[in-house]
């Protein structure tokens, strides 16, 4: 469907390095990134509105880098929506069924007026509109052309709680009638909630893609664990207990983590842990978790859900409780505590071999 | 202190407002209702109006065609030279239109190349309605050219590249999106065009002396008769000209 090989643009400051990425028919392709990272322009250069430098773009297998804007069968829903605002929310929907009768025109602004639950607006200025109204005009016109591909650039970006479900539950569904997605954002959220892959760009690569499941659960790199929310992540190698040929992840002399994996002896890749998989007791507690240390609270820090503790155990390994926890227990900086997690919680994936 | 700079600013803008009204008021007092009437009944004060408006309208109308598309160039597209393009603009407001008059000539007169192509086509342009809009033209043409180019600056370019990506051509995307967002701006320079085109002598007078405009008219009363010949005529022609300007500016307000 849309094939982006070795794209690359230079802006002094900041590049496009060698972006390749493969989109399939009636995919939700969501492209994950840290602002600035380039997410936006490579949307803008799919849709003509800025030209690489190098590299070619493909929609469905016919070569487009160097159509013009309008013969692109790209849609581009900008991220200020760029809703024309002297004109109705009619005629900015009918904006490109010029060519259609006005009966055939009236029909399909209808229908998805309708689909996009605006049909009360059809008759206001644009410019009378709220954010998330103008959100829906701006898909229903992009959509109305019948683009091969709709692209999305932070469509949710500025709405609140409430409407980014609604407008969440809307784009899966126009996602479900086949219309194939390709949305940029930076909420990690927003990618799980709607994705069937994704890449996640850093500075203008592509530094990890593939089905969502598989990146989230192997993450390749320090960055892509921090940026889906994995802070305990280390390089390691795997290696085994003799006497009872339990594997374990050496991380360092002092700490390696047991783990169930089917790695042979000696490979080499990164092992995590989920910080909510991690449990912290006042003192050493027996139980089924065969991962056990004893360290010093480094850190508290309040974080979006919950507090993460961190704790020094010859690496740094952060644990997620709640507030009532922190109370109850009442830990503070300095402390020796315990911190134990269950070997299946550990993951392990081997490093790719060049 | 803050009271003090407030009554200054009034007295200073009191001033100003005085400087430019006390003349025309002191002008329309000085003339008599009966003067003024039958300086409307006049047919030759008639005709240099109809033909003053007339000519004005058409140059307005006539050279805007180019001009419009010409404003969208300069905000839209860079270009080797764009600087010294944007001071071109200005000269016909710099120079004495008198000079400017003169300059017209050379190129419409019957020696110069449009003067012969005229000629053989068995028209001529000096002396006729045509001269006179192309001189009103020429001194009035930047006021639309630098309010439309501000006017088409001032549209958001995601606006046009968002109706290009829909699917339209680059002159549906001129005439649908930049065109009527930049409307106030291009209607006040029409505006201001039609009103500085109307108001033209000097350059009038050299390509044109007849048909008279109404300014070649009030002239040639004050020079034949003196004042008070050339009071009423003024006057009418004042007030005609303030009825057509403040008639356009409501128009272009409510657009």
């Amino acid at each position: 469907m849309l094939k982006l090989e070795n794209i690359s643009k230079n802006f002094g400051e900041f590049s496009l390095k060698n972006v390749n990425l493969e989109v399939k028919k009636g995919e939700y392709f969501v492209l994950l990134g840290a602002s600035g990272a380039g997410k936006s322009i490579i949307l803008e250069v799919i849709a003509g509105l800025m030209k690489a430098e190098s590299g070619k773009i493909f929609l469905n297998e016919q070569e487009i880098s160097k159509l013009k804007i309008q013969q692109r069968k790209v849609g581009l829903v900008f991220q200020d929506y760029a809703i024309f605002p002297h004109k109705s929310v009619f005629q900015n929907i009918a904006y490109s069924l010029n060519k259609l009768s006005k009966s055939e025109a009236e029909k399909i602004v209808h229908s998805l007026a309708q689909e996009m639950n605006i049909l009360h607006l059809l008759q206001r200025k644009a410019d009378t509109l709220s954010g998330g109204e103008k959100q829906r005009v701006a898909i229903a016109r992009t959509l109305a052309r019948k683009p091969d591909i709709l692209l999305l650039d932070e469509p949710l970006s500025a709405l609140d709680a409430q409407l980014k479900s609604e407008l969440r539950k809307l784009l899966r569904r126009i996602n479900k009638q086949g219309q194939t997605i390709l949305h940029v954002t930076h909420d990690y959220d927003e990618a799980i909630a709607l994705a069937d892959k994704i890449a996640i760009m850093q500075k203008g690569t592509v530094v990890q893609d593939g089905d969502i499941k598989e990146v989230f659960q192997n993450p390749r790199s320090h960055f892509v664990a921090n940026f889906i929310g994995i802070s305990n992540y280390y390089d390691a190698e795997i290696c085994k207990i003799k006497k009872r040929g339990i594997k374990i992840a050496r991380i360092n002399d002092k700490v390696s983590f047991r783990l169930e994996t089917p790695e042979k002896e000696g490979t080499k890749g990164k092992v995590f842990v989920k910080t909510e998989s991690v449990f912290v007791f006042k003192e050493h507690i027996e139980s089924s978790a065969r991962n056990n240390f004893s360290g010093k609270i480094i850190d508290i820090l309040p974080v979006k859900s919950g507090i993460e503790l961190w704790i020094d155990v010859g690496v740094k390994i952060s644990a997620l409780i709640t507030l009532e926890t922190l109370e109850k227990f009442g830990f503070v900086e300095n402390e020796n505590v315990w911190i134990s997690f269950k070997a299946t919680a550990v993951q392990f994936v081997a490093d790719e071999e060049c | 202190m803050n009271r003090f700079f407030e009554l200054s600013l009034v007295f200073f803008s009191g001033l100003v407002l005085l400087f430019i009204l006390a003349p025309l008021l002191g002008m329309v007092l000085e003339v008599s209702m009966p003067d003024l009437l039958q300086s409307a009944k006049d047919p030759e004060v008639q005709d240099s109006i109809v033909i003053t408006l007339l000519t004005a309208f058409g140059a307005t109308l006539f050279f805007s065609i180019a001009a419009i598309p010409f404003a969208y160039l300069l905000a839209k597209k860079t270009f080797p030279l764009k600087n010294l393009i944007n001071g071109i603009i200005d000269i016909p407001i710099v120079i004495p239109h008198t000079a400017a008059g003169i300059a017209i000539l050379t190129v419409i007169s019957r020696n110069s190349a449009l003067g012969k192509l005229s000629e053989s086509l068995g028209f001529e342009i000096i002396g006729t309605p045509v001269a006179i809009s192309i001189a009103m033209a020429f001194v009035s043409i930047p006021f639309v050219i630098n309010s439309a180019r501000d006017g088409f600056a001032a549209v958001p370019e995601r606006l046009e590249k968002a109706a290009l990506n829909l699917g339209a051509s680059p002159m549906r995307v001129f005439f649908t999106i930049s065109i009527p967002l930049a409307s106030k701006s291009i209607i006040s320079g029409l505006v201001m065009m039609f009103a500085r085109g109307m108001s033209e002598f000097g350059a009038v007078v050299i390509v044109a002396y007849h048909p008279m405009i109404a300014p070649v008219l009030i002239y040639e009363r004050f020079g034949a008769y003196g004042l008070k010949y050339a009071l009423p005529a003024s006057v009418l022609f004042i007030v005609i000209s303030l009825f057509f300007f403040i008639l356009l500016r409501i128009f272009s307000k409510k657009k």
